[in-house]
């Protein structure tokens, strides 16, 4: 029954997702107030009804309703709780039903938090978002029903896939489809500005906190999900360059150079044309994410099912999505045309530069990733792209991304001269890169790659600090530095910190790159061996029973001379209902390094094969894409973007064009 | 310089650096791609030593020994067809089993046996990694059209 009653939800939310489409497109066209205000209500109506489908799903989940095939396959009684819950969308078809509940949480949040916005615009953007859940609702419904019924219901289910059964997985998911739905924001945004032909500086003061929302979603997604990864697949990676990973990080890229884009056109109304393209390759480039994981063409641990129908159906979405928006760009976009007049040495030319690079990052990524799975489809042959690829196009990319990063805030807008800058920045340069070989010199690794990674670590620290110093120092009289360092408004703060951030995640990245170690080696209890300056013993193994599995659990000691800094207890689980092993590894965390153990096979007897890790600094790579968010957040709550109309814009005309 | 000429300059050092960039991607492209061999492919020397591979098929039943050392590998890799000797250091996947479906990627020998550096097993217990499984297909079709 309550299947049922889920089905029907969804089917009604395709109507009103529909509605919401019609009314806001139309109603926008021809002026009509109580359209759009109707296509605003059908936004709420549809978020409610998929919140209700959503929250009718995790409780067939929590009564371990097994005539629903989806619980049936991805749930057990035994399955504590809180996996139940997350076995919602550990799954193709919940995490689908998820994808549609975020985007119609955004749509919602655009339709009722924004009063800056004028009805028109709007509406327009609500209609488009309409459009979109509509085709994203139909393939839930037609390819993908959660609420598929299981005749004969069995009388246990089979669990969720253990690797799943994980604290990362309940909050992975949700952020990430947050980030990559929250794209579809900045696209409807995009569209609504080709359809009317206006792109002013209000435009952009609409449209970017909702793209930056959507960064910290993404930033937030990825970042939890390398950590998952790291600590769930027990040998110690952080970032494999996976297809999977792939298909996050090319949005996250495109979406940086947006949020990077949208300044420009905001403060100097050049690059319009240029910004609307990355928002509208930021969006297809999820759904294509979306494609690559959910149709089965890549194996891992993403890929739930391989139904060719789903592919197909994603295929066509993301087909039609491109092919409508490329058109209305073709057709539009030179109306949008004619920026202001641009300068070579200005900030303008340091942020395209930025644009270039993250562009040219994102598509190498996506050669790299999409070149193998089109081969394979043309029956061309089967290959695969090495790591070594990814890591050298991306680093050389990088650098000078990196570099001009911290650049570009000492530049003025329109036009700076070469004296003023190389004042501020050609003496710190030369210091951090020969502080670099110094530091490096005294910590014996002296090559290339470290240098590279934290000259710009030192470089970012030093410019970012100069520039906070310039910030309170050079300003009119008659202000305290206190006063001054409040005035700073939180767009600043958002640069300032996030490109900390990127330096912390440098940081981490070189540092543990350098200095990490790793030992496997064949372990009998009592028996020690040595890794960087530490002692781990190992006890033995004992037999220990969990909710839904049982552990073989072994027991690590690590001394530092004569403190004990650790004990560690990786494990080996075995699920009752799948008979799949699965290695747990054991971490301690501190700020400078984390001790790294996971069980490998048992050799025999009580001999176990054991892995060790050193890994310094490892957790820089998470607290600097943390402080990125933070740093978004910020940004995005800047009090300008949420001035009234009145104030930002006084007359946008409702263009009758569209 | 005109305005004009700024922008023809601006032009011309933009496409300078995307053809670098174009350039570095290529280059990198071709040094890293890996392909996807069977063992029928390395015993008819469609391959050769010191390429860099990936190879899939079952694990030889029976094939697995492990060295004095605990951790150093070595197995067969077959396609039903013929099979190759794989060695490797380090621990093993949780599903490496024998006679159930694997991938080494490795450096091939001289010798017609492969010094993996990577072996991938499936993720659960429901399907096979899709290249194992093609490699085993691919060498029962050439049988079968062998026998006919």
């Amino acid at each position: 029954m309550w299947a049922e009653w889920g089905q029907f939800l969804l089917a009604l939310a395709v109507a009103v997702a529909g509605l919401q489409a019609l009314f806001g497109l139309v109603g926008a066209a021809r002026h009509r107030l109580a359209w759009m205000v109707a296509a605003r209500r059908a936004a709420v109506a549809q978020m409610v009804l998929l919140l209700t489908a959503f929250a009718t799903l995790i409780g067939r989940f929590l009564a371990s309703d097994f005539s629903v095939a989806l619980v049936a396959k991805n749930s057990s009684t035994l399955t504590p709780w809180y996996y139940q819950i997350t076995a919602t969308w550990g799954n193709h078809e919940g995490s689908m039903l998820m994808w549609a509940l975020a985007l119609s949480g955004w749509t919602a949040a655009v339709a009722w938090r924004s009063d800056s916005l004028t009805e028109a615009m709007r509406a327009r953007v609500v209609g488009i978002l309409g459009a979109v859940s509509t085709g994203f609702l139909l393939f839930l419904t037609l390819t993908s029903n959660p609420f598929a019924r299981l005749v004969p219901a069995p009388g246990q289910g089979r669990d969720l896939n253990p690797l799943l059964q994980d604290p990362g997985m309940i909050i992975h998911p949700p952020l990430l489809y947050m980030g990559y739905v929250g794209t579809a924001v900045v696209f409807a945004f995009a569209l609504a500005a080709l359809i009317t032909g206006r792109m002013d500086a209000a435009w952009s003061r609409w449209a970017r906190p909702w793209g930056l929302a959507a960064w910290v979603f993404l930033t937030l997604g990825i970042m939890v999900g390398s950590w998952w990864a790291y600590y769930e697949l027990g040998w110690g990676g952080w970032w494999f360059w996976d297809p999977v990973e792939n298909a996050s990080f090319i949005p996250w890229l495109v979406l940086t150079a947006f949020i990077h884009s949208i300044i420009v056109t905001e403060k100097r109304g050049a690059f319009r044309a240029w910004t609307v393209l990355l928002a509208i390759a930021a969006f297809s480039l999820s759904l294509l994410g979306t494609f690559l994981v959910r149709s089965g063409v890549i194996t891992s641990v993403h890929a739930f099912a391989s139904d060719p129908a789903r592919g197909l159906f994603i295929l066509g979405l993301l087909a039609v999505t491109v092919g409508v928006s490329l058109l209305l760009f073709a057709w539009r976009a030179p109306m949008l045309a004619g920026g202001g007049a641009f300068a070579w040495f200005a900030r303008e030319t340091t942020l395209l530069i930025n644009n270039i690079l993250m562009s040219v990052a994102a598509a190498a990524i996506l050669l790299g990733t999409v070149y193998p799975l089109l081969l394979d489809a043309l029956r061309l042959g089967k290959l695969s792209v090495g790591e070594p690829y990814f890591v050298a196009v991306f680093v050389p990319l990088m650098t000078p991304a990196v570099l001009f990063m911290a650049i570009a805030p000492f530049l003025r807008w329109k036009q700076d001269e070469w004296s003023r800058l190389a004042r501020r920045i050609v003496g710190d340069l030369a210091v951090t890169m020969g502080a670099a070989v110094l530091l490096l010199w005294w910590l014996d690794h002296l090559t290339l790659r470290a240098w590279l990674g934290m000259w710009l670590t030192l470089w970012v620290a030093v410019g970012s600090f100069r520039l906070l110093a310039e910030r309170l120092g050079n300003r009119m009289e008659g202000q305290s530095a206190i006063e001054r360092l409040v005035r700073i408004p939180g767009s600043w703060w958002g640069m300032w910190l996030a490109h900390l951030g990127v330096g912390a995640f440098i940081m981490g990245a070189t540092l543990l790159g350098a200095f990490e170690a790793r030992l496997d080696v064949k372990m009998a209890p009592g028996q020690t061996a040595e890794l960087s300056g530490y002692l781990f013993r190992f006890l033995g193994v004992q037999e220990v029973p969990g909710p839904n599995y049982t552990a073989m659990r072994g027991t690590v000691e690590v001394r530092q001379g004569d403190r004990l800094v650790a004990v560690l207890t990786p494990e080996k689980r075995s699920y009752h209902f799948s008979a799949m092993l699965m290695t747990e590894a054991a971490v301690a965390t501190t700020l400078w390094r984390d001790l790294y153990v996971s069980l490998g096979d048992r050799v025999d007897g009580d001999e176990w094969v054991v892995m060790l890790f050193y890994k310094p600094m490892v957790l820089f790579l998470w607290l600097g894409p943390l402080l990125m968010a933070i740093a978004g957040v910020t940004a995005a709550l800047d009090r300008r973007y949420r001035r009234t109309q009145a104030a930002a814009m006084p007359t946008v005309a409702l263009a009758a064009r569209g | 310089m005109t305005p004009r000429q700024k922008r023809f300059v601006l032009i011309v050092v933009a496409l300078l650096l995307l053809a670098a960039a174009v350039g570095l991607i290529l280059s990198a492209f071709r040094d890293n791609l890996v392909f996807f061999i069977t063992p029928s492919d390395i015993v008819q020397g469609k391959a050769h030593a010191g390429q860099r591979v990936r190879i899939g098929g079952l694990v030889q039943t029976g094939s697995v020994v492990r060295g004095s050392d605990g951790i150093t590998v070595t197995f067969r890799i077959t396609d039903t067809a013929h099979q190759v000797l794989v060695r490797y250091r380090g621990a093993l996947p949780d599903l490496f089993a024998e006679n159930q479906g694997a991938v080494a990627e490795g450096v091939l020998l001289p010798d017609g046996s492969v010094e993996a550096t990577k072996v991938l097993a499936k993720h659960d217990e429901t399907y096979m990694p899709p290249e194992a499984a093609d490699a085993v297909n691919q060498a029962q079709r050439a049988q079968k059209s062998l026998k006919e």
